[in-house]
């Protein structure tokens, strides 16, 4: 039978690999296309849309951008939640990336405890945001909050730091975990040597320590980037979607809920605007991650 | 030289002393109070708890449908978890033994997700849900937790399956075994710890997700333990140590399971991380 159908056989045999791996790659390929990626691009097509309804029909074309741009009752609060969310992201990155680094040094010491540490500080990530945010909001209550009877978060210079430091406290674990991991992975030759030749503390970590870290530092960095210009559970569950006080918590990713979720008295403003807002927001995190992928680039070639 | 040595060391342990003290009050604080009658959280309200007082816990679970809750994150947990290790490991199957054209842009193709916020799709997400008449319904935030997990499991597998050796296939192959027998009988056995950290590591960003529950359910039957919390933090604020206990038991599962198996988690974070 092989030797008599030998063509059909072999174009068969050529074909079978790629059935093979169809049936295999699809189903993956189609939920993660579908559900994923596609409907970034069409959000995209839909911030050119207005409509009442959920599925915005009208095409009016860059109508939505333009009031975003130009109307002041739009374009305040698009500054606004792009000046906190940068303040935001510089609070979070501060601390995660100085604290964790120092507190990274300290658990790879070969000291009691260390293991442990390590083991205890990743479990806030863990948590939900959510959780997070309604845990520190109790406990910043000005009734018997643990910081006294100051209204932290009705304050607008301290409400967003105040979400900042929340925020911090939950995701400094991953920091430490990272850098823990990046400080195991320097060969201890080039700490020792450096020792024997009489480096300070300051000396060595500076300049062996630090450069090995340095694509560590942009991984972390770029995570809390994408994280935080995307947060919307630290404000929901700390300051509501109104962002209080007087949207001074406001950051893209409660605005972008607010303006295509809420109701207009809630400050709503169609479904068509709020996929305007997702847009601006694709841009904002595409543009943080070119600039990423420049900055460390060579520190990412130099670590192979 | 070695004063100075104690110094730094003892410098580190205060750090971590500090630091430990830090993370552990705020969820000390949650446990607690939850344990305490509304009153005595005013008298008391940074002490241990004077009795174990487990009102607040029996009061959540008869008073509101807190079992309807948890079941429903149950199932979307488990189900897309499920649905992440067989379609990642299938596809990443082929993309680790099987070179063709496009295979490497196609590996690329899957891992660019691992950095792309899902978020900023909600709104045609919303809009596919409507069209096929599943939004206010499981099925849909299952969906959105396998397109997000997928990215993660294509790429720890992959990577996983490169590393075991051609030979164990080969051999097989010669013996007249299929492609499908193969990754059946051979690989996916050997597959195991990669997949369980998949399925650690997918486990917390799925029962923690508040964002596409919010935005896509609508009815109490299908709502899940976020909801759930956010919706009995709204009622209840002002009385602390049920709201105490709201947050401890939404956070009761993922720290079980974190600390069950923090070995696995901590590979598969830093592997996601560092690697990616």
């Amino acid at each position: 039978m092989k030797r008599n159908n030998g063509n059909i056989d072999r174009r068969f045999d050529r074909l079978r690999p790629w059935a093979f791996r169809a049936a295999f790659l699809l189903p993956a390929l189609l939920v993660y296309a579908v559900i994923l990626l596609i409907p970034i691009v069409d959000s995209m097509r839909l911030s050119l849309y207005s409509g009442s309804g959920l599925v915005p029909t009208n095409f009016v074309g860059l109508a939505n951008y333009i009031k975003i741009f130009t109307e002041e009752s739009f374009s305040t609060h698009v500054w606004g939640a792009f000046r906190n969310n940068v303040v935001f992201f510089l609070i979070v990155t501060l601390i995660q990336n100085v604290l964790g680094f120092f507190l990274a040094l300290a658990v790879t010491r070969a000291v009691k405890g260390a293991a442990f540490f390590r083991k205890v500080s990743f479990l806030p990530t863990t948590l939900s945001v959510l959780v997070v945010g309604f845990l520190f909001r109790q406990m910043l209550n000005p009734i018997w909050g643990l910081l006294g009877n100051y209204p932290w978060l009705g304050n607008e210079a301290t409400a967003l730091p105040a979400l900042a430091v929340a925020v911090s406290w939950q995701f400094i674990g991953e920091s430490i975990l990272l850098y823990a991991v990046g400080i195991d992975g320097i060969p201890s030759e080039h700490l020792e040597a450096a020792r024997i030749d009489g480096a300070t503390w300051f000396q060595e970590t500076r300049h062996i320590v630090l450069p090995a870290l340095m694509p560590i530092v942009g991984m972390v960095t770029l995570l809390i980037f994408v994280g935080d210009f995307t947060q919307f559970d630290i404000v929901y569950s700390m300051t509501t979607t109104m962002a209080n006080p007087r949207y001074t918590t406001d950051l893209f990713g409660s605005l972008f809920y607010r303006a295509a979720f809420s109701t207009p008295v809630r400050g709503g403003w169609g479904m068509g605007m709020g996929a305007a807002v997702s847009t601006i927001m694709v841009f904002v995190v595409s543009l943080g991650v070119g600039i990423w992928y420049y900055a460390f680039k060579g520190s990412r070639k130099g670590e192979v | 030289m070695r004063v100075k040595y104690r110094i730094q060391e003892s410098f580190y342990y205060l750090l971590m002393a500090a630091y430990l003290l830090i993370i552990a009050y705020p969820l000390y604080l949650m446990v607690a109070t939850s344990l305490k009658p509304n009153a005595e959280v005013f008298t008391n309200p940074f002490g241990p708890p004077n009795t174990l007082f487990l009102d607040n816990y029996t009061n959540m679970i008869s008073r509101s449908n807190y079992g309807t809750y948890f079941a429903n994150s149950l199932i979307v947990v488990s189900v897309s978890i499920f649905a992440i290790v067989v379609l990642s490991s299938l596809a990443a199957y082929v993309l680790a033994k099987h070179r063709f054209r496009g295979s490497a842009a196609l590996y690329a193709f899957f891992v660019a997700g691992l950095i792309i916020p899902i978020k900023l799709g909600t709104i045609s997400i919303l809009k596919l849900m409507i069209g096929w008449g599943i939004n206010d319904g499981l099925a849909s935030v299952i969906l959105v937790s396998v397109a997000t997990g997928i990215p993660f499991g294509v790429f720890i597998l992959t990577d996983f399956i490169r590393l075991i050796p051609e030979e164990l296939s080969s051999a097989a192959r010669i013996d007249g075994c299929g492609e499908t027998a193969i990754f059946g009988r051979i690989i996916a056995p050997l597959l195991l710890p990669a997949i369980a950290a998949v399925a650690v590591v997918n486990f917390i960003p799925v029962w923690n997700d508040f964002w596409f529950p919010l935005v896509l359910l609508k009815s109490d039957a299908v709502k899940t333990v976020p909801l759930a919390t956010a919706l009995l933090f709204g009622q209840y604020q002002t009385n602390y140590g049920y709201v105490f206990a709201v947050l401890t038991m939404a956070s009761v599962p993922v720290v079980i399971m974190y600390l069950l198996f923090s070995k696995w988690f901590i590979k598969g974070m830093t592997e996601g991380s560092i690697k990616g």
